[in-house]
């Protein structure tokens, strides 16, 4: 599931597999780089913002896009997530970025989630956001968290 | 406070194995929408849900919460309970509903969790 990778460049490369449809085990990627960047040392602060906007993305995948992978870059200065999917895409974005606004069934708000929260939680999270989606081929979501000096 | 004066307020069953009197906690939030819970992300200590599924025990590692309390007589599975292990998370279960529980632990100094 996971691949890890060190370079020169102080760079740690992580990247995972979200497997469709598996709700009950969607989290487990945000879960362990949040793990990870504890060990690392990387501040609490960082570390939830992180880990919100990510797990945010992960069940989004799950809910939506029947997976997904996600890619995550932990340089000194910031960590890059990028998250892709082959998924519907989103029609609107200007409204799934409302908050309250949701096209989730009911089933996925049975299960605690399809607020109309999770792209604007994403942005509050994360110091820059970019969507990339197209109707029918699918969605690419961009964020990034500074580390402070 | 102490979490073994959480448990003792709430007549709780502790579903996992800490010393609850060796653990502090300051602030709390109540709600089974876990976007909700996601949304104010400030850092709480106690989390008290009616919603019983293994994404409420995840939304609770990514806030570092400390404790998840369930409500209403709900019952966690053994997989629920072994995932709150493994992410050193106090499980409570307790028969209050969600408005007296949360009431009788606000009125006994538990905060709210709020920005800044």
């Amino acid at each position: 599931m996971r691949d890890v990778n060190e370079n020169a460049q102080d760079i740690l490369h992580l990247h995972y597999v979200v497997e469709p449809d598996n709700f009950a085990a969607a989290g487990e990627a945000s879960s362990n780089v949040k793990r990870i960047l504890k060990h690392i040392g990387v501040s609490p602060d960082v570390i939830r913002k992180v880990a919100i906007a990510m797990y945010e993305g992960e069940i989004n995948m799950v809910i939506h896009a029947r997976g997904g992978d996600i890619d995550v870059d932990v340089s000194p200065e910031m960590i890059r997530m990028v998250l892709r999917d082959q998924g519907p895409g989103i029609p609107d974005v200007e409204k799934a970025m409302q908050e309250g606004y949701s096209t989730a069934p009911d089933s996925v708000r049975d299960l605690g989630f399809g607020a109309g929260m999770g792209l604007p939680n994403m942005k509050n999270y994360t110091d820059t956001m970019q969507i990339d989606t197209e109707v029918g081929v699918g969605t690419t979501l961009t964020m990034t968290v500074n580390i402070p000096a | 406070m102490k979490l073994s004066e959480i448990s003792e307020i709430l007549n709780a069953r502790q579903m996992t194995d800490e010393d609850l009197a060796s653990i502090d906690v300051r602030t709390a939030c109540g709600s089974d929408m876990m976007s909700d819970v996601l949304a104010a992300g400030v850092k709480k200590d106690v989390l008290l849900t009616g919603l019983v599924n293994p994404q409420v025990v995840k939304t609770a590692d990514m806030l570092d919460v400390s404790c998840v309390v369930f409500v209403r007589d709900k019952k966690p599975d053994g997989a629920l309970i072994n995932l709150a292990k493994e992410r050193d998370i106090v499980v409570l279960c307790t028969s209050e509903k969600m408005f007296e529980a949360c009431g009788k632990l606000y009125s006994a100094g538990l905060k709210p969790a709020k920005e800044g």
